[in-house]
């Protein structure tokens, strides 16, 4: 398993996930700084991403939408608060219109990754915070349309193979 | 308690009363709601009133509700309150293995550069 550790804190709203890779930190950091990379794990087999813009530097966006089983598009963005190739990357992590305008309705969270050298290997540290309660409130109900969502799409795919 | 109607003043409440130690142990104490307050008074270094005072928080909160049994009011924790951050944190969580999997998967597709053998994700 590559995920060696999770660490939920339900009073601050924070999922701390540590992964260790065998590949080494400048190649992991790739997966995160090449947009043709990042548009193969973002998004899950039936939710598969397109990145449209990517600017990976501080003040920087990063937009980009999923394409579900029905062709339905979910938009979102990231905006880079700081970034220090190839160690560290924090970012706020939002939902987006479908022109790719950022959804102030929708919860955003703050992400911070950090890679380092462990074992011969890679250790990466993600820390994701949602930035308020109710936003995370908000989350829970569409996590609920969501989850149905996947499984459906999850049925589907067992149905066709 | 229903979500989409949490004004600004009960989430505060519910973020004080969060934030501390020892309610967050009378939360997890309380699920089955067998508890009373004072049953739960002996378990903790500090008065009745301190502990009263504490299950009076959560309930204000929404976190707990008490229940009258005999002469007894028995302290049940909201599950649902506490669920709902959990569920989305699970979630989050599940969002996050998927792509580290993935991760792993598009790692192990690089050729090897000596005789180290990729470890699976």
């Amino acid at each position: 398993m590559s995920v060696t550790r999770v660490d939920k804190d339900l009073d601050n709203l924070t999922l701390t996930l540590i992964a260790d890779f065998t590949a080494p930190v400048d190649r992991v950091w790739q997966l995160w700084a090449d947009p043709r990379q990042l548009e193969r794990w973002w998004g899950p087999p039936t939710y598969p991403a397109t990145v449209e813009q990517y600017d990976l530097t501080p003040g920087g966006e990063v937009t980009y939408f999923m394409t579900g089983p029905e062709g339905d598009k979910h938009h979102g963005w990231w905006r880079v608060a700081s970034v220090n190739p190839p160690t560290s990357l924090e970012f706020l992590d939002g939902f987006a219109h479908e022109d790719g305008k950022p959804n102030d309705e929708m919860p955003t969270t703050t992400m911070r990754v950090r890679l380092t050298e462990h074992d011969g290997g890679t250790r990466m540290e993600l820390r994701s915070v949602f930035d308020s309660r109710e936003q995370m409130e908000r989350m829970a109900e569409m996590g609920m349309v969501e989850g149905l969502r996947q499984a459906v799409g999850q049925m589907d795919a067992q149905l066709d193979a | 308690m229903v979500v989409d109607e949490l004004s600004d003043e009960s989430v505060d409440r519910l973020f004080h009363a969060l934030a501390d130690a020892t309610r967050r142990s009378i939360l997890r104490r309380c699920v089955r709601g067998e508890l009373s307050v004072s049953r739960l008074a002996e378990d903790y270094p500090m008065s009745f009133a301190a502990v009263q005072k504490h299950v009076a928080v959560l309930e204000r909160a929404g976190l707990v509700t008490k229940q009258r049994r005999g002469r007894e009011q028995l302290v049940r924790t909201d599950a649902e309150a506490i669920a709902r951050a959990r569920q989305v944190l699970d979630e989050l969580e599940a969002t996050w293995r998927g792509r580290v999997d993935r991760m792993a998967r598009l790692l192990a597709q690089d050729p090897e550069p000596d005789d180290k053998t990729p470890k699976e994700g």
